[in-house]
């Protein structure tokens, strides 16, 4: 398959009165249709910013950037974001919230909401709001939202980082799950170096100030995918290493 | 606290209280008829008011012009208010005039209303209506404007058409602050109907309190006075009940 996101010498500059903010440098990125890409680096290396170029939400920047081959001007239904705040409307339902976010022509159709939420297993919750759900919960909800519009990509910005080890490693096999389902191409930012390696097909290792992408590494955990054995204990160190010298690594991680 | 005995007891202490310092006043002689009845006449000019209908005759004029003047400012209100927080040019374009005429109360514009409309109903519905506006207007602006800038961000990746925009994110969003945009409108409202009434009426609670004071009788002074706190703390009940039904998310 093809790229789907061809990003060449691409700059941000973030300008104000007092300084200006160099969030990205140079950045070169190509991502093929299809594939699992975790971006992953300190805080402040422009993670952030660069997904949110890719979704269009911030469209002034230097360099070239192509989705699908076009320019983009903003953002759309078919760059599906999921923020790091779940982001329901709290007034209205589950089922309203992804009503809310469907084109006019799929307002009424039932049948798609409740295949979403089945899909992120919260069947029976049509009706509950916001409120009513835990962190977990709504997030998957807002993942529902995003999938009903069928997205051809799928951009995450630390979707998980508020929530606990047990509830966050239930998410990325869904995740995961739905990655393989309905094969839409998914990059998902995190600071956290195994939700990196576990779920990327491919990491890339960005660093700060200014944001800049430092390696670009592939990563084989085999089908199914496991959390532990040589293959995810050789991939995570080879990330580590990226961020600390080898003296510095912890006993640990030398196996 | 939950509301068992206790809490009636607490709830109705102040009140009971205030009737027996007034009654021992009473007792004592030292309350003159012309000046301050005591409480049994106040009581007793209520009945006469229940028997011969002026009671609810007062009470339902003023409410009709609350009603008129305070529906005016709240629609004036509330689509002003969503059209500058909307659009900065219509806000720029309002502001000023806006902000000039907000220090002025209500009750300054009775002698113009006068000259303008006469004492019919006209000067009392404007009044009421200028009363009730700025609240409403101010809290509906505020209240867009506090609305959470990442829920536009989202509306923005959903490609929401504009209208669709306005009545699922803007006004719920806004709801909150707009209810209490409208809690103190009703309570400005009930204030301009009153002193519009006293100024030139011939019916209306506001009547009755300057009837009341040539007559020399404070007894029925004081019912419309009564009248006046009674009403008001029934409809903002009644407000808050509705402001609980409609916001059921927080
Ligand atoms: N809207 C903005 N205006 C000005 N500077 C900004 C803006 N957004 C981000 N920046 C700056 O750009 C840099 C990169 O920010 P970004 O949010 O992309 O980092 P990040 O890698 O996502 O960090 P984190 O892991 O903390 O979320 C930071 O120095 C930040 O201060
Ligand atoms: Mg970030």
């Amino acid at each position: 398959m093809g790229n789907i996101i061809e990003i060449k010498g691409l700059n941000k500059i973030f300008r104000s009165k007092e300084n200006d903010v160099q969030a990205l440098e140079n950045i070169d990125l190509s991502i093929e249709e299809g594939s699992f890409v975790s971006i992953i680096g300190g805080s402040g290396c422009g993670k952030s910013t660069l997904l949110r170029i890719i979704g269009g939400l911030e469209t002034e920047y230097e360099g070239e950037y192509l989705f699908d081959n076009a320019p983009v001007k903003g953002p759309s239904r078919e760059k599906g974001f999921i923020f790091q705040d779940h982001r329901l409307l709290p007034w209205l339902t589950v089922e309203g919230n992804i009503r809310f976010s469907l084109p006019k022509d799929k307002k009424k159709d039932d049948e798609l909401i409740r295949k979403n939420l089945e899909l992120v297993g919260l069947t029976g919750f049509e009706r509950s709001f916001p409120r009513q759900l835990s962190g977990g919960m709504a997030q998957r909800v807002a993942i529902a939202r995003a999938l009903a519009n069928k997205p051809r990509i799928l951009l995450l910005d630390e979707p998980f980082g508020a929530l606990d080890a047990i509830t966050r490693m239930n998410l990325q096999e869904q995740i995961l799950k739905i990655w393989h389902e309905e094969k839409i191409t998914m990059i998902i930012v995190t600071h956290d170096i195994d939700e990196a390696v576990y779920l990327g097909g491919t990491v890339v290792v960005m660093t700060p100030r200014p944001g800049r992408i430092k390696r670009i590494q592939k990563v084989d955990l085999g089908t199914p995918r496991r959390r532990t054995g040589t293959q995810f204990t050789i991939a995570r160190d080879e990330i580590y290493k990226e961020f600390f010298s080898d003296a510095e690594i912890p006993i640990e991680y030398n196996i | 606290m939950k509301k068992g005995l206790s809490y009636w007891l607490i709830y109705l202490a102040l009140p009971i209280c205030i009737l027996a310092v007034w009654e021992g006043f009473q007792i004592a002689g030292k309350l003159k008829p012309y000046t301050m009845p005591p409480p049994m006449t106040i009581v007793e000019t209520t009945l006469d008011y229940i028997k011969n209908g002026k009671l609810w005759e007062n009470i339902g004029i003023s409410f009709i012009r609350v009603l008129k003047g305070f529906g005016a400012g709240l629609a004036a209100g509330f689509v002003i208010g969503i059209l500058s927080a909307l659009f900065p040019k219509f806000e720029a374009f309002t502001e000023l005039v806006i902000q000039i005429l907000r220090p002025i109360p209500p009750i300054a514009w009775i002698p113009l209303a006068i000259l303008w409309f006469g004492i019919g109903e006209e000067s009392k519905v404007f009044i009421i209506f200028l009363g009730a506006f700025f609240p409403i207007f101010l809290n509906t602006l505020e209240g867009v404007r506090n609305i959470d800038s990442r829920y536009f961000e989202l509306a923005q990746v959903y490609e929401v058409p504009k209208p669709l925009l306005i009545w699922q994110i803007v006004i719920p969003g806004a709801l909150p602050s707009i209810m209490t945009g409208i809690r103190l409108g009703v309570g400005n409202a009930w204030v301009c109907v009153v002193a519009a009434e006293m100024i030139g009426a011939v019916s209306g609670v506001g009547h009755m309190l300057s009837d009341g004071r040539s007559l020399s009788r404070p007894d029925i002074v004081i019912l419309g006075m009564l009248i006046v706190g009674v009403v008001g703390k029934i409809m903002d009940d009644i407000l808050r009940l509705i402001n609980k039904k409609l916001i059921t998310w927080i």
